[in-house]
């Protein structure tokens, strides 16, 4: 097992702080792809929230302490495309003046990638061993999609997962509304984009939705909740490792 | 026009409740998807094309101040006349003379956005010139005495029965219970406006393009109402901002390309019209005089700037057609000319920061405007470049500042943010036992932005971080 690439999981700081059981299905993904996975203890947020509200020093103090954790490793791996986002396209702008940085991020950069896309692109992994009963829909997060390229590598992998089907719906990559800050923010834009992506979700009739991101999830699945659906949401990394025992997002176990 | 941009989260909570405009919105977005993937599956080298007017859009920005110079000696030469105009008052006044001196009591407008951002129409009716709008979408704005909501479909806010109620209350010599639908709607618009062409001294249209090598504008339009307003009437005068010249006409029908297929995904509009100066001896029509008012407005300014990127635009308005943002409130919500998209990079630019904060900041991101501009403007990094520039000068409000800074320090210190975040959890984990459960909060103290309408998941137990290691520790 020493002859694998090392990877450092970066959980993100909602994954950490809120669904655990993600962190566990994305290390378990790694490790059967043959890599060394190690979780640094240094880790909080990839700076998203400074970034986005335009406190630039402060967005660069976190990519600073994210760098200086996670260089070590031959590659970071996060469950999201927004914070692998982060990390591997505006790290080098945010860092880019920084003389004693810019290097070091630009290197990051370069080995920074989304769970799914570097299951395929990097680990060329072709199947999962997981068996998940039902429809499913895949939502499409935006900075998967249009920053990193993440598309096809997660339908990939989930067409071998005994006992899925896939049922697409329409407009899968139109951002669900969850933006970060800008869902509460600007909680009436957000909540109308949001019932859009329900809407879309609830035609494919697949009883899970799925998707790579942790904030698009907890938006979706909140609204659905509260919409009184029954269609669950999961993030795909629990269903390709086929860790599926822990509720779906913002549900309880059933009794029985 | 003035600006409510400052009033944008009220505007966009009013334009949610008009069930109306939601139902128009959401047909132009899912028709625009549709057509949009329709036109890409014609044409594979579109992305080629889109490298292409983006490369011709910004050498034109690096060689500006030469191609104005170069434009304005060959509309010289061929019989016309430039008008630099620094600003909107300037224009105004510069076009009030023109009419003036043809002794105009009514013109014809092609659509124009410049004419809208300047609000020529107000000026001229203030000054005793009565402006006709020719551009269906626009005439039905104009006898509704409102704005474009998009910048190539200006009254796509509004449906059919709508626009039948404008006419009926503006053309107050028809039966009042005529039947209006779509073709009687356009009948009656080209009998009303047949005699306004005819009649007026002054016809105003923008410009598409300027071509520097011909001193030529470009027109591009469905509607052939452009070029009924510049060849019919004695005097043409062309509105357009300091932005829009290029080098050369093959550049400008490089850009054509783009400009149709992203606008309304037709490979090219009904009508694609080059107009060099007046009519000459021995031409069988055209103007008798051809004046272009060119406006600058602040856009020289942005040029040396981090702004700059945005002057590449060639008003497609595609950003706004597919844009979710734009897709929930409309175009009305921005508060100024420029909606959507390419009006939030641009109406702070234009108006102010001050005036238009929220419009950078209601966006979410999402890259979708970027990866659909012809002309490949970053759109999201100026909208966090303009982000960057509110929280420098403290326009959010002091507590999202304070939180965003609060949560910034701590998440740098990872030493500090680990017990933090633990405390936390145990915290919000124990208190969604309390709340019986379920899985989730439906309500939670200082987040009623986010449970107003939606469930907040409740953390499954323990940290990530902490529950890897405790693993780790028990296992071999």
């Amino acid at each position: 097992m020493t002859e694998g690439p090392s990877v450092g999981l970066f959980a993100t700081c909602l994954v950490d702080a809120l669904r655990p059981s993600v962190g566990f299905a994305a290390a378990a993904l790694l490790q059967r792809a043959g890599c060394r996975v190690e979780v640094p203890r240094a880790q909080a947020c990839c700076g998203q929230p400074a970034w986005n509200a335009g406190d630039r020093r402060d967005a660069a103090r976190i990519a600073r302490s994210v760098v200086a954790a996670f260089e070590g490793f031959d590659y970071v791996v996060a469950p999201s495309g927004s914070c692998a986002g982060m990390l591997r396209v505006h790290y080098p702008a945010l860092l880019g003046d920084d003389s004693a940085f810019a290097a070091r991020a630009a290197a990051l950069a370069e080995k920074s990638y989304e769970l799914v896309s570097f299951l395929v692109d990097v680990m060329d992994m072709r199947a999962v061993d997981a068996r998940f009963a039902g429809t499913v829909t895949y939502h499409d997060s935006c900075a998967g999609l249009r920053e990193l390229g993440v598309k096809d590598q997660p339908r990939r992998l989930l067409a071998t997962v005994d006992g899925l089907v896939l049922a697409e719906m329409t407009d899968a990559g139109v951002c669900c509304g969850f933006g970060g800050t800008f869902c509460v923010k600007y909680p009436e834009i957000s909540v109308a984009m949001a019932r859009t992506k329900t809407a879309h979700i609830a035609a494919t009739g697949a009883a899970t939705v799925l998707a790579g991101d942790l904030g698009c999830l907890m938006n979706m699945a909140g609204t659905l909740t509260r919409e009184g659906s029954a269609v669950e949401a999961r993030h795909v990394a629990e269903v390709l490792a086929g860790m599926t025992d822990a509720p779906a997002i913002a549900t309880a176990k059933k009794d029985g | 026009m003035d600006a409510t941009s400052r009033d944008f989260p009220a505007n966009a909570v009013r334009a949610l409740g008009d069930a109306t405009l939601g139902r128009a919105l959401e047909k132009l977005q899912r028709e625009f998807r549709r057509d949009r993937a329709a036109m890409l599956a014609r044409m594979p080298e579109f992305e080629a094309l889109r490298d292409a007017a983006r490369d011709i859009r910004a050498a034109a920005l690096d060689d500006l101040p030469a191609l104005l110079e170069r434009f304005e000696d060959n509309v010289t030469a061929r019989g016309g006349q430039v008008h630099w105009c620094a600003d909107a008052a300037e224009a105004r006044a510069a076009i009030l003379a023109l009419c003036r001196a043809a002794g105009a009591q009514s013109v014809v407008k092609g659509k124009s956005m410049i004419s809208e951002e300047i609000g020529l129409n107000d000026h001229l009716e203030a000054n005793g010139v009565v402006p006709v709008e020719t551009d269906l979408g626009e005439y039905i704005l104009q006898l509704r005495r409102e704005t474009p909501s998009h910048v190539v479909m200006p009254a796509i806010h509004l449906n059919v029965t709508q626009i039948g109620d404008g006419f009926r209350d503006a053309h107050t010599d028809r039966d009042p219970h005529r039947a209006l639908d779509a073709d009687a709607i356009l009948a009656e618009a080209r009998d009303h406006l047949r005699d306004r062409f005819v009649t007026a001294q002054v016809g105003i249209t923008g410009a598409n393009m300027l071509i520097a090598e011909t001193g030529s504008i470009v027109l591009v339009t469905n509607e052939g109402n452009g070029d009924l307003v510049h060849t019919l009437a004695p005097v043409h005068i062309v509105v357009a901002s300091i932005e829009k010249v290029v080098p050369t006409v093959a550049d400008a029908l490089t850009l054509v390309r783009v400009l149709a297929r992203s606008a309304t995904t037709q490979e090219i509009t009904s009508y694609t019209s080059i107009v060099t100066g007046p009519k000459r001896p021995g031409d069988a029509d055209g103007p008798g005089a051809f004046h272009v008012v060119l406006l600058d407005n602040g856009r020289s300014r942005l040029l040396g700037g981090p702004f700059r990127d945005i002057l590449r635009c060639i008003r497609c308005g595609a950003c706004q057609s597919l844009c979710p943002v734009y897709g929930a409130v409309g175009g009305h919500a921005y508060g100024w000319v420029y909606a959507g998209p390419v009006g939030a990079v641009l109406t702070p630019a234009l108006t102010g920061i001050e005036e238009a904060r929220h419009l950078p900041a209601a966006s979410t991101l999402c890259g979708q405007c970027e990866a659909v501009c012809p002309v490949r403007i970053p759109l999201p990094a100026l909208l966090r470049r303009w982000r960057e520039e509110a929280f420098a000068r403290a326009l959010s409000t002091a507590t999202e500042r304070r939180l965003i800074r609060l949560w910034a320090q701590v998440a740098a210190r990872p030493l500090v943010y680990r017990p933090l975040l633990r405390l936390a959890v145990a915290a919000l984990t124990l208190a969604a036992r309390l709340a019986g459960g379920g899985g989730r909060f439906r309500t939670l103290p200082f987040a009623g932005g986010w449970t107003g309408a939606r469930d907040f998941p409740a953390p499954q137990g323990g940290t990530f971080v902490e529950r890897w290691h405790a693993a780790r520790g028990r296992g071999p």
